[in-house]
C-alpha cells in the first residue's frame, strides 16, 4: 500500500506497510472542517469587506465586517487547535453576533433583503454544525469533584520514608563537599 | 512489526511497519520488553514542538533483549543482554561525552544542521522525539535499532522485573538530575512543580538527597497523594495561593531551590492571568512555550537559590521577569537528561531496595491500547499516573 509519509522516510528506517485505526472521530473532522470555513470566511471578511457589505446592501459597515472577519479568524484558529472546543463555543457565540447583525440590517427599505434573508438562513444553518460539534467535542477531562483514585501507599520507598530520610541524613553527616 | 506512529496533532495509530534493519556497524536490534509513554511525548501528541514527520514512530523510554548487532559493537554487548535503552543517543567519545554531558553529544544527530539553525549548535540524537534532534525512531515498537549501541545502553541484571528498571531510561534520572542540580544541602526546602512521573522522581530524589522539606504543587488529586506518599507536603495550585503558602511554609523566606517538572504546557487557569495571554499567543504562534511555572519559580525563590528546570521548554517564551531573576542572584540549571552520568548509581540503588521507581505506574495495557493510552494520559482519566506499554 503506499503511504505518502514514507516518502520523507531516511533511508532503513521502519516504512509503514499498513495503516492502524486513527484516534479522529467524525465529530473531529467536523471540527475542523468548520475552523478552515471560519478561516476562509475571516479572510474574506478582513480584505473584501466591500465585497460583503454591497451583497447585503448594508454598505458603510466595512469596519464591522472587518472586525468580525479577525473574529473568524481567531476563532477558526482555536477550533483547529488542541483546544478546538473552546473554538468551537467562540463560533457559535459568534454565530449569534452574525445573526443580530444580520437582523439589524433586514429593514424595509433595504434592496437586498433577500440576501440577507438568505444569509440568515446559512448562518442558522452553521450555527447547527457550530453547536454539535461544540456538544460532541467536550473536553474529556474528568470533571473536578469526579471520585478519583488515590495513592496514599504508593512511597516508592520499599524501606519506608523514614528510613530514606535517615540513610540520607548519614550520607549529609559524612560527607564533606556535596559532589555526587 | 506494530509501532505507535505519529500522523500529526492528537493522531498516533498503531501502525504496521517494517522492521528496523542494522544500518551501521556500531548499530544493535532489541526486541521491547516494556516501554512507556512520558510527559514529553504529550508535547508532540499536541504538536507543540516543531519537527515531526507523519510516519515518525514514537517512544523514548524503551527496554528489552538485544537480538542482533553490528561488527563494530566490539563486544560490549551481545545477543541474549537485557538492556534499557537511554532516550539519548551518545557516541561515549566525544568531548561532550567524555565530561558527561550525555544529552549534548556532539555526533549522534543525524540531522544537526537543523538544530544548528534553531539552538545555535546541536545537541544529542534522541529517540522518538523531533528531526531536530535527528527523527531517530522511537520504542514505542515491538523492536528498536539502538544507534552508537556499545555506548547508547545501561546493562541491567536478570532478576529484577522490567517495571522497577525501566524508568531508568528518562524519568527517574530526569527526576535526580533536576534534584541534583539543586546542590541540595541538609538546611533546604526545594519546592518541585507538577507531579506527573517526573515530578514524582524529583521529589524521590530530593528526600534521598537530603532535602529538610520537600514541596509538590499539583492539582490532580491522585497525583498530590502520590506526592504526600513520597514524603512532600503538597500545594494544589487551583484551590490555594502557591506563593503564600510557599512563603507560609518557609517562615516568609522563600524556597532555596525549586524544581519545574510541568514543562511548556503550563495548566491554562483564569486565575493565571498569564496562562490565558500565553495560550492565545501560542495559537497564533507569537509564543512557544506558556512559561507561568518558570515566572513563578522565580518570583518565589529565595534569594541566591537555585531554579533547576527539568520541564521542556522548546522555542521561545515571554514575559520572563529577568529583573527578579538578575537582582535576587538565582542560578538556573536545566537540560536535556545526562542519562547515563547517573544511571549506574541509580540502577545500584534500585538493587539495593533504597527505591523502586515502578510506584509510580497506574496503568500496564498492550502496545496496541497505545494510542487511548495517549488520551487517557493526556486527559488525565482514570487517576493515570504512568503508563506502561508491553508489545
Ligand atoms: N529534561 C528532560 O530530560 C525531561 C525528561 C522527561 C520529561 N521531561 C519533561 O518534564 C515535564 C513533566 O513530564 P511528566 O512526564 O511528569 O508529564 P505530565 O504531563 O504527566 O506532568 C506535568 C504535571 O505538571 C502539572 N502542572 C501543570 N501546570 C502546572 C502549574 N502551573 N503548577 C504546577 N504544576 C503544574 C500537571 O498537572 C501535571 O501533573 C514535561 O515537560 C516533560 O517534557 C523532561
Ligand atoms: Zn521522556
Ligand atoms: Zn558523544
Amino acid at each position: 500500500m503506499f503511504h505518502f509519509s514514507n516518502i520523507v522516510r531516511t533511508k532503513g528506517d521502519p516504512r509503514i506497510v499498513e495503516g492502524g485505526p486513527s484516534l479522529k472521530r467524525p465529530e473531529d473532522q467536523l471540527a475542523r472542517a468548520l475552523g478552515w470555513f471560519s478561516i476562509g470566511l475571516g479572510v474574506v471578511e478582513f480584505f473584501a469587506p466591500r465585497r460583503v457589505t454591497e451583497t447585503l446592501g448594508v454598505e458603510g459597515h466595512e469596519t464591522l465586517v472587518r472586525a468580525f472577519g479577525v473574529r473568524e479568524i481567531l476563532a477558526g484558529i482555536m477550533s483547529l487547535s488542541v483546544d478546538k472546543n473552546a473554538g468551537l463555543w467562540a463560533r457559535v457565540g459568534g454565530d449569534g453576533l452574525d445573526a443580530a447583525a444580520l437582523l439589524s440590517g433586514l429593514t424595509a427599505d433595504n434592496p437586498k433583503k433577500g440576501n440577507i434573508a438568505l444569509a440568515l438562513l446559512m448562518v442558522g444553518g452553521i450555527a447547527m454544525l457550530d453547536y454539535r460539534a461544540a456538544q460532541d467535542t467536550k473536553p474529556q477531562r474528568p470533571p473536578r469533584d469526579a471520585r478519583r483514585k488515590l495513592y496514599p501507599n504508593r512511597s516508592g520507598f520499599p524501606k519506608g520514608i523514614e528510613s530514606a530520610r535517615s540513610a540520607a541524613k548519614q550520607i549529609a553527616a559524612h560527607a564533606t563537599v556535596g559532589q555526587s | 512489526m506494530k509501532a505507535l506512529v505519529w500522523h500529526g496533532k492528537e493522531d498516533i495509530r498503531c501502525d504496521t511497519v517494517t522492521d528496523p534493519e542494522i544500518q551501521d556497524p556500531r548499530d544493535a536490534i532489541i526486541k521491547v520488553t516494556s516501554c512507556a509513554i512520558c510527559g514529553s511525548d504529550l508535547h508532540l501528541f499536541h504538536n507543540f514542538i516543531p519537527g515531526m514527520l507523519p510516519g515518525d514512530i514514537m517512544g523514548h523510554e524503551t527496554m528489552g533483549e538485544v537480538v542482533e548487532v553490528g561488527s563494530g559493537v566490539d563486544g560490549k554487548l551481545k545477543k541474549g543482554d537485557r538492556i534499557v535503552v537511554p532516550f539519548t543517543i551518545i557516541c561515549g567519545e566525544c568531548d561532550q561525552c567524555k565530561r558527561g554531558n550525555f544529552s549534548v553529544c556532539e555526533t549522534t544527530n543525524r540531522k544537526r544542521h537543523l538544530a544548528e539553525k534553531v539552538f545555535g549548535h546541536s545537541c544529542a540524537g534522541l529517540f522518538g522525539y523531533t528531526h531536530l534532534t535527528g527523527g531517530y525512531p522511537g520504542g514505542q515498537a515491538e523492536y528498536l535499532r539502538v544507534p552508537f549501541a556499545d555506548a547508547t545502553h545501561i546493562k541491567v541484571p536478570d532478576g529484577v522485573p522490567d517495571e522497577q528498571l525501566l524508568f531508568l531510561s528518562d524519568i527517574f534520572p530526569t527526576g535526580w538530575q533536576a534534584a541534583v542540580h539543586c546542590d541540595i544541602e541538609p538546611t533546604d526546602t526545594v519546592a518541585i512543580w507538577g507531579c506527573g512521573p517526573v515530578g514524582q522522581m524529583a521529589i524521590r530524589s530530593a528526600i534521598l538527597l537530603g532535602a529538610n522539606q520537600v514541596i509538590a504543587i499539583d492539582c490532580l488529586p491522585e497525583r498530590l497523594s502520590m506526592a504526600e506518599a513520597g514524603g512532600a507536603t503538597t500545594i494544589n495550585f487551583e484551590t490555594e495561593s502557591v506563593v503564600e503558602r510557599l512563603n507560609e511554609l518557609t517562615d516568609g523566606k522563600g524556597p532555596e531551590k525549586c524544581i519545574d517538572c510541568a514543562g511548556m504546557e503550563a495548566h491554562v487557569l483564569a486565575s493565571q492571568p498569564d496562562t490565558l495571554l500565553d495560550r492565545a499567543k501560542q495559537m497564533v504562534m507569537l509564543e512557544s512555550d506558556r512559561p507561568h511555572v518558570l515566572r513563578e519559580m522565580i518570583y518565589v525563590c529565595r534569594p541566591g537559590g537555585v531554579i533547576s528546570v527539568a520541564g521542556v521548554y522548546s522555542g521561545l517564551s515571554d514575559n520572563m521577569p529577568m529583573g527578579a531573576f538578575m537582582n535576587k542572584g538565582l542560578t538556573m540549571r536545566t537540560g536535556q537528561t545526562h542519562v547515563n552520568r547517573w544511571s549506574d548509581d541509580l540502577l545500584h540503588r534500585i538493587e539495593e531496595g533504597q527505591i523502586d521507581p515502578s510506584f509510580v505506574i497506574t496503568h500496564t495495557v498492550p502496545l496496541s491500547q497505545g494510542p487511548e493510552m495517549y488520551q487517557v494520559f493526556r486527559d488525565k482519566r482514570d487517576s493515570c499516573v504512568k503508563v506502561v506499554l508491553k508489545p
